[in-house]
């Protein structure tokens, strides 16, 4: 039996039923991304011009591929988070929107999963 | 929809809220517009930074094929864009961050913030990309 008053579970939420979730993970993996963001950007001067056996050694390194692998997870967070939101300000038709919301999430999804596979598969793959 | 005014349940043609071309631009408004464009770049360019790992994972003649690719003048250009779009976006979020904490709303704030960040953001790309290229050794 539910316990809490109808009151009680609206209480803070507002007309989006999710309070400000959005807002705070869109905040919270931002401030990640910032710090991992520099660390990419340092990466990517490093690895410019190298060639596979450097890149591969590099990645595998865990000093490298760690902040690699939580980048990749926090930015698939915040880039989901952000685009939902262009979809939602300029897309008014609902069939359209569910539609690109959905592949919105397929995408975030599929570019960190492909990120993180490629990081473990450097890591550990010999 | 905009056009049913007349008849049973119409909705009467009000008068709609000003939209973005009533004002003229405003610094602050056109860094909110580009921050919004350089996260759509950074959505869609972060599936050519999973391309170029999956790609060192795949193995060398994978790899040497899609660096073949990055490394053309257009391959460049997106680079270039690339490290512009991620320095702006961040820079971008540290003032929404500084505005979030509820300071620096006062106009003259408002505009060093929003100047600041543009010329920041080329400043350090410019920056960027000359040790890059210095460190391979290419001026």
């Amino acid at each position: 039996m539910a316990m809490r008053t109808p009151l009680k579970n609206v209480r803070y939420l507002g007309s989006a039923k999710e309070g400000a979730d959005h807002f705070w993970k869109q905040r919270v993996t931002g401030v990640a991304n910032l710090f991992l963001g520099i660390f990419l950007i340092a990466l990517i001067v490093k690895l410019a011009g190298a060639d596979h056996a450097t890149v591969k050694a590099t990645i595998a390194n865990p000093l490298y591929g760690l902040p690699l692998l939580l980048l990749a997870l926090s930015a698939a967070i915040h880039m989901r988070l952000g685009m939902q939101v262009i979809i939602e300000d300029y897309i008014h038709g609902e069939g359209l929107k569910i539609v690109l919301l959905m592949l919105n999430t397929f995408f975030a999804i599929a570019v960190g999963a492909a990120s993180i596979f490629a990081v473990l598969k450097l890591s550990f793959g010999g | 929809m905009a056009d049913k005014t007349l008849g049973r349940g119409a909705r009467a043609a009000r008068p709609l809220s000003p939209h973005l071309q009533i004002y003229s631009p405003l610094i602050n408004m056109m860094m909110s517009i580009v921050h919004r464009i350089t996260g759509s770049a950074l959505y869609f360019g972060s599936a050519l930074l999973a391309w170029w790992l999956v790609s060192a994972a795949v193995g060398p003649e994978y790899f040497a094929y899609v660096s073949s690719w990055l490394n053309t003048w257009p391959g460049w250009i997106v680079l270039f864009g690339y490290t512009w779009a991620l320095i702006h976006h961040a820079l971008g979020g540290v003032r929404h961050f500084i505005w979030d904490s509820i300071h620096g709303f006062d106009v003259k704030t408002i505009d060093l913030l929003s100047w600041g960040s543009l010329a920041a953001s080329v400043t350090l790309t410019l920056l960027v990309w000359a040790y890059g290229l210095h460190a391979n050794g290419m001026f």
